[in-house]
C-alpha cells in the first residue's frame, strides 16, 4: 500500500470542557489512512462521526493529540487554511453552495479552493467552457444553466453540483458527511453512484459518514464504526469485501441502537 | 412645472450621494453586514478634505486623503466585529460615535467654511454656464466610474469571495477564504466610497459640518429600497445600478416634497417612514420574497 495520507495520534475532542455539559466527543483516537483509501464511517447518533470530520477540517481544534496530513502536522491549522488539503460535502445541499451566485460562479469559487485569490477575472470564457463539459457528465442539464443562480436548483441538483465542486481542483482528502441523507431515495442513489465514480476516477482518499448500512458495506475498501468517541470496529481489505449487514448486526446490533442504520 | 424645476437639484444631489448608496449596498446587500459606520465616515470624509484644503493642500489630494480615512474607519469597524467579536450593529454604532469626536478634532471646531477656498469644483465654477451643469456632469462621471469599478471588482476572484462571504460564509471558509479579512476589507471599501462622497459634498456645498452625516444610513437605505423596487437586483450590475438610480429618485422625491410644503425639519422623519413602509409592507404580506428582501437589514 501507498504512504500514509492522514495520521491521528491520540486525538481527543472535549466540548464545554470544565463545565457541567462537558462532553468527550472523541476519546484518544489513533489510526491512519493510506493514500487512496475510501473509508466509510458508521455509528449511532452522537457517536462522534461529524466531530471527527470537523477535527480533520480544522473547524474544531482537538484538546489532545496530533493530526498529520501528508507528513505535515496540521493540528493547529485554522479551517480556512485546511482548505488547501481537503474538500467537504455536507448533509444539507444549501451548505455547500452560495445560493445567490450562479452555477459558473460557484464552480469558479471551488476551483480556487485553497489558492490565492487575486484580481483576476473569476468566470473566464475558458473556465465556462470547461465547466459546461464537466456538468454534462452529471446528466442534469446544468450545462445549459451556467448563468442561473444555484438557489433555483433542486436539492439533488445542488448536491451533485457540490460534489463536482469538491473534486474540481483535486483535494488530498474528500470528507463526506451524510451527503445523501437529505435527498429522496432515487436522487440519493444517483448522487451516491456519482460519488463512487468520482472517487474511483480520481483515486481520491475519502472519508464518508453514512447512516445507511448497505451503502457503508458496498462502498469503499475500509469501514470504521465509531461508538462513544472511540473506534469500535475497523475492517478492511478482504474482510470488508465479504462483510454482510447480518454480520455487522450480529456483532454490534446492541451498540448501534439506530433504526435507520439497520433499515 | 414643479417636477421640472426640482430636476437639476435632485440630479445633482442624487448623484453626489449615490456613492453612499453604493457603499451601503456593498455592506448591507453584498456582505450582509448591517454597517452603521456610515453616519460617521461621511462627515469624516468632509472633515478630512476641508481641514486639508484649509491647510493649503491640493483639493484632489485632500479628497484622496478623505477616501483613505474612510477606508481605515471601515476596516476598524470590521476589526471590532471579527477580531473582538463585537456584534455588527454595535461595532458600527461604536465607530460612528467615536468618529464624532474624531471629526471634531480633525476640524478643531464644529464646521469649516470652504467658500473662498480652491476645491475640485473651482475650475467648473469659472465656466461660462449655469453652475449645476458641469457639477452634475462631474458627479455623473465619478459615480459611473466608481459603479463600474465595483461591478468589475465583484467579478474578480477576490470580489467573488467577498460576495460568497455574505451569501454562505461557512462554505467560502471551507474553500480557503479568511472571511474575517474579507469582511474587514469590504467594510473598508464601502466606507471609502462614503467618505469620498462626504468630501465631494462638503466641497460642493462650501462647508463641512460635524452633523452632516446624521441620518445618512437611513437615507441610503431608502435610496436602495426605492431603486430595487424598480430595478430587481438579480445581478451585481443591477444591484449597483439600483443603488445609483435609487439615490437620484430618493432625492427627487425629497425635493418634490420640500417644494410641495414638507417642512425641512420633518425630512428625516419622512425618510424614516419611507423605509419603514418599504420594509414593513412585504413582512406584513408575509411573502417569502419579502423576507429575502430584508437580508442584511
Ligand atoms: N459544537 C458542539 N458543542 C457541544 N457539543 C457538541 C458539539 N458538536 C457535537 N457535540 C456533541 O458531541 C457528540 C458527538 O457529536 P457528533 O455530531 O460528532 O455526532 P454524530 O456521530 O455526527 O451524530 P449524528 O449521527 O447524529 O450526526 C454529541 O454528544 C454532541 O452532542
Ligand atoms: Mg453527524
Amino acid at each position: 500500500m501507498g504512504e500514509k495520507m492522514l495520521v491521528f495520534e491520540g486525538i481527543t475532542k472535549i466540548f464545554n470542557q470544565g463545565t457541567q455539559d462537558e462532553k468527550r466527543a472523541l476519546n484518544q483516537i489513533d489510526f491512519d489512512i493510506n493514500a487512496g483509501d475510501y473509508i466509510t464511517i458508521i455509528g449511532s447518533n452522537g457517536a462522534g462521526k461529524s466531530t471527527l470530520l470537523n477535527v480533520i477540517a480544522g473547524t474544531y481544534p482537538p484538546e489532545e493529540g496530533r493530526l498529520i496530513i501528508d507528513q505535515q502536522d496540521v493540528t493547529k491549522m485554522p479551517d480556512y487554511k485546511m482548505a488547501a488539503y481537503l474538500s467537504r460535502v455536507f448533509q444539507s445541499p444549501t451548505m455547500g453552495t452560495a445560493g445567490k451566485m450562479t452555477i459558473a460562479e460557484n464552480l469558479s469559487l471551488a476551483e480556487c479552493r485553497g489558492k490565492k485569490r487575486g484580481l483576476k477575472w473569476g468566470v473566464t470564457r475558458a473556465r465556462k467552457k470547461r465547466y459546461g463539459e464537466l456538468l454534462k457528465v452529471l446528466e442534469l442539464g446544468l450545462e445549459d444553466r451556467l448563468n442561473q443562480s444555484v438557489g433555483l436548483l433542486s436539492g439533488g441538483q445542488r448536491q451533485s453540483l457540490t460534489l463536482l465542486m469538491a473534486t474540481l481542483s483535486l483535494p488530498k482528502l474528500l470528507l463526506l458527511d451524510e451527503h445523501t441523507a437529505a435527498l429522496d431515495p432515487r436522487t440519493a442513489a444517483k448522487v451516491s453512484e456519482l460519488t463512487d465514480r468520482m472517487v474511483a476516477e480520481n483515486n481520491l482518499t475519502t472519508l464518508m459518514v453514512t447512516h445507511n448500512m448497505k451503502q457503508a458495506i458496498r462502498c469503499g475498501n475500509r469501514m470504521i464504526m465509531l461508538h462513544e468517541g472511540k473506534v469500535q470496529f475497523d475492517i478492511k481489505g478482504k474482510d470488508k469485501e465479504s462483510l454482510t449487514v447480518e454480520e455487522v448486526v450480529k456483532r454490534f446490533g446492541a451498540k448501534l441502537k439506530d433504526e435507520s442504520l439497520l433499515a | 412645472m414643479v417636477v421640472l424645476s426640482v430636476l437639476p437639484i435632485s440630479l445633482q444631489q442624487g448623484l453626489a450621494y449615490a456613492l453612499v448608496a453604493l457603499g451601503i449596498a456593498l455592506t448591507f446587500r453584498v456582505l450582509a453586514f448591517p454597517d452603521l459606520t456610515v453616519d460617521g465616515s461621511f462627515p469624516l470624509g468632509g472633515a478630512v478634505a476641508a481641514r486639508l484644503i484649509v491647510q493649503g493642500v491640493d483639493p484632489i489630494l485632500s479628497t484622496l486623503a478623505a477616501l483613505v480615512a474612510g477606508f481605515i474607519a471601515g476596516c476598524l469597524t470590521g476589526i471590532l466585529n471579527t477580531r473582538l467579536k463585537i456584534n455588527s450593529l454595535l461595532a458600527g454604532i461604536l465607530m460612528m460615535t467615536i468618529l464624532y469626536s474624531v471629526n471634531l478634532r480633525i476640524m478643531a471646531r464644529a464646521n469649516i467654511q470652504l467658500l473662498y477656498r480652491p476645491t475640485v469644483f473651482t475650475s467648473m465654477e469659472n465656466m461660462d454656464v449655469v453652475r449645476f451643469i458641469p457639477i452634475i456632469i462631474f458627479f455623473f462621471v465619478i459615480t459611473v466610474f466608481v459603479k463600474i469599478l465595483v461591478d468589475l471588482f465583484l467579478h474578480t476572484e477576490y470580489g467573488m469571495a467577498l460576495r460568497a462571504t455574505g451569501d454562505n460564509e461557512d462554505m467560502i471558509r471551507s474553500l480557503g477564504v479568511n472571511t474575517d479579512n474579507a469582511t474587514i476589507f469590504g467594510l473598508g471599501l464601502s466606507n471609502a466610497m462614503v467618505a469620498l462622497s462626504g468630501a465631494l459634498v462638503a466641497q460642493d456645498q462650501g462647508f463641512a459640518d460635524v452633523g452632516m452625516g446624521i441620518g445618512m444610513i437611513v437615507a441610503g437605505l431608502a435610496s436602495i429600497i426605492i431603486g430595487e423596487a424598480i430595478i430587481k437586483p438579480k445581478t451585481v450590475f443591477r444591484l449597483t445600478l439600483a443603488a445609483v438610480a435609487g439615490s437620484v429618485m430618493y432625492r427627487f422625491i425629497i425635493s418634490l416634497g420640500l417644494r410641495l410644503g414638507l417642512a425641512p425639519t420633518d425630512l428625516k422623519m419622512a425618510t424614516g417612514f419611507m423605509v419603514i413602509l418599504a420594509l414593513g409592507v412585504p413582512a406584513f404580506k408575509k411573502t417569502r420574497e419579502g423576507k429575502d428582501h430584508l437580508r442584511g437589514v
